[in-house]
């Protein structure tokens, strides 16, 4: 059913918790569709110093979690926009077809992170 | 590594006293029932052997047996030819909520074909109360079927009271006993049933074998054309070394139903007890005394069913769930939802089902390792750290 580097990300998740210098997180899905996925960031002179993730979900979702904190940590923010859904799921050595849409989402929990930590880092440019 | 198989609902291992003795129907006696010659008539000898061993475990007459392939089959034949038997009678049909799919996708069937069909709720622990039934039967209504046990949840169902108020409207009624069926006593004629469904492969029979009780005097049809056997009601050549072996499987459950249940349900004690006690925000399903033996059911706040399956399964434990993401579905099962589970708890659902054979080690060994599994998963789930509230 799933690949073994999913199964060696979902039996050993990378990054799992949160960060308390946090400077930007996203958060997507809902509990009723039965996929949470929340990832926080901590960015510094664009790149992504740290990143830490906490997901509710099956193995697929917590894999495609594990393996996105993996690709992007030490990344610039360019690179990390550039990281889809489909590329995290590659990158996994792909995911069964039935997994592509519902758990799939961890580039979206990632993108929202940024665009939070995007927003932020403006409005304290607005203000100095 | 250990391998401990608790999902005895889905199937269970065929008992060596079982497939020794369907060993001689696959090759010496390989004869066609239908034939004349002596080889034939050795593999009649068994087919009515095997006839004579089910309905004895149902307190039915031989002649009152139908063998299929399965369960599957057996409820489709009683529901659809029933139905379509009878529609002058009347196109009212009802059922559950919580039913296997073989028993709703047949109705499904029906109702794309005119037929109106009620489907009963059933209450939190999973029960169709009598007076839902009563509620709901017309005169126009020709079939009532309500499973005697739910495979997911376990609850056991009051058949007797049920059957009889179908049986006051003029209906007849069909149970799915596949979960049922040599793990409690079932009497047809003390239950009032008219058509009931069983399946060899949950009692330690082989696969690819199941049967269908229909009451002398009630008119059912063949789905299959092509032949005579089962009294025109089954065509194709039966499976004799399958019903050697179901045949078997009964007698054998017959003869040690108490021992196994006693056995069942003191393990599904404690691991129910311990599960709930080493493991905070567990919701227990299905009705606390009225179960299958052997039945565990339970959901995990703030976690994910598949990833408790492939968790338990990586220290060499098997179970179910009926999370959505094991069932290939966006929904979780019909089941949860029917007891009125929110879509988040059924997500974390897990049913450890136990046979005959598991042992007080394994349950020991389950709730070792189990309560890790869920503390690791949770310290994972954003929704854990949030305390709940979601």
């Amino acid at each position: 059913m799933y690949s073994k580097k999913v199964m060696e990300h979902f039996m050993n998740p990378r990054n799992v918790g949160e960060l308390p210098d946090a400077n930007g997180c996203g958060e997507v899905g809902n509990p009723v569709c039965g996929d949470i996925m929340h990832i926080e960031i901590k960015v510094e002179d664009d790149i992504i110093q740290d990143i830490k993730f906490k997901t509710f979900g099956c193995a697929a979702a917590i894999a495609t979690s594990s393996m996105v904190t993996e690709l992007v940590k030490g990344k610039t923010l360019a690179e990390a926009e550039r990281i889809t859904n489909r590329s995290v799921a590659e990158a996994l050595d792909g995911l069964p077809p039935v997994k592509m849409h519902c758990s799939n989402l961890a580039a979206d929990a990632l993108h929202e992170a940024i665009k939070n930590y995007m927003e932020k880092h403006e409005q304290k440019a607005n203000r100095q | 590594m250990k391998s401990i198989y608790m999902d005895h609902s889905a199937t269970t291992p065929v008992d060596t006293r079982v497939f020794e003795a369907m060993i001689p129907y696959y090759t010496s006696e390989f004869g066609n029932a239908s034939s004349v010659h002596s080889k034939g008539q050795t593999a009649r000898k068994a087919v009515e052997t095997g006839r004579e061993q089910i309905a004895a475990l149902l307190n039915a007459n031989p002649r009152e047996i139908i063998f299929t392939s399965g369960g599957t089959e057996a409820d489709n034949q009683a529901i659809i030819t029933y139905a379509l038997n009878n529609s002058k009678k009347g196109k009212h049909l009802i059922t559950s909520a919580i039913e296997h799919h073989a028993v709703l996708d047949s109705f499904h069937y029906l109702a794309g074909l005119g037929y109106d069909v009620t489907v009963l709720p059933v209450n939190h622990q999973g029960m169709v109360e009598p007076e839902t039934l009563a509620g709901a039967i017309r005169p126009d209504t020709t079939l009532v079927s309500i499973m005697h046990a739910n495979n997911e949840i376990g609850t056991v169902q009051p058949i007797e009271e049920l059957a009889a108020i179908s049986h006051k409207a003029g209906a007849v009624f069909h149970t799915d006993a596949v979960q049922t069926f040599g793990k409690i006593p079932i009497d047809v004629k003390k239950m009032g049933i008219d058509m009931l469904s069983a399946s060899s492969h949950k009692l330690h029979g082989p696969k690819g074998i199941g049967c269908l009780y229909v009451r002398k005097g009630i008119r059912i049809k063949n789905l299959f054309h092509g032949g005579g056997q089962e009294s025109k009601l089954r065509a194709g050549t039966e499976n004799v070394p399958g019903i050697v072996g179901f045949g078997k499987a009964a007698e054998i459950a017959g003869q040690e139903m108490q021992q196994r249940a006693e056995h069942l349900n003191r393990l599904s004690q404690r691991l129910r007890e311990g599960i709930v006690k080493s493991i905070p925000n567990t919701i227990v399903t299905g009705h606390p005394e009225l179960r299958v033996p052997g039945s565990v059911s339970v959901c995990f706040e703030f976690v994910e069913g598949e990833s408790i399956l492939l968790m338990l399964d990586s220290y060499g434990i098997m179970a179910s769930s009926g999370s959505a993401c094991t069932s290939g579905a966006l929904d979780p099962s019909h089941v949860l939802l029917a007891i009125g589970l929110p879509h988040e708890i059924a997500h974390g659902s897990l049913r450890l089902t136990l046979g005959k054979d598991n042992t007080q080690e394994d349950v020991d060994y389950v709730l070792e390792v189990l309560p890790r599994i869920i503390a690791n998963l949770r310290r994972m789930s954003p929704l854990a750290s949030k305390g709940g509230s979601y």
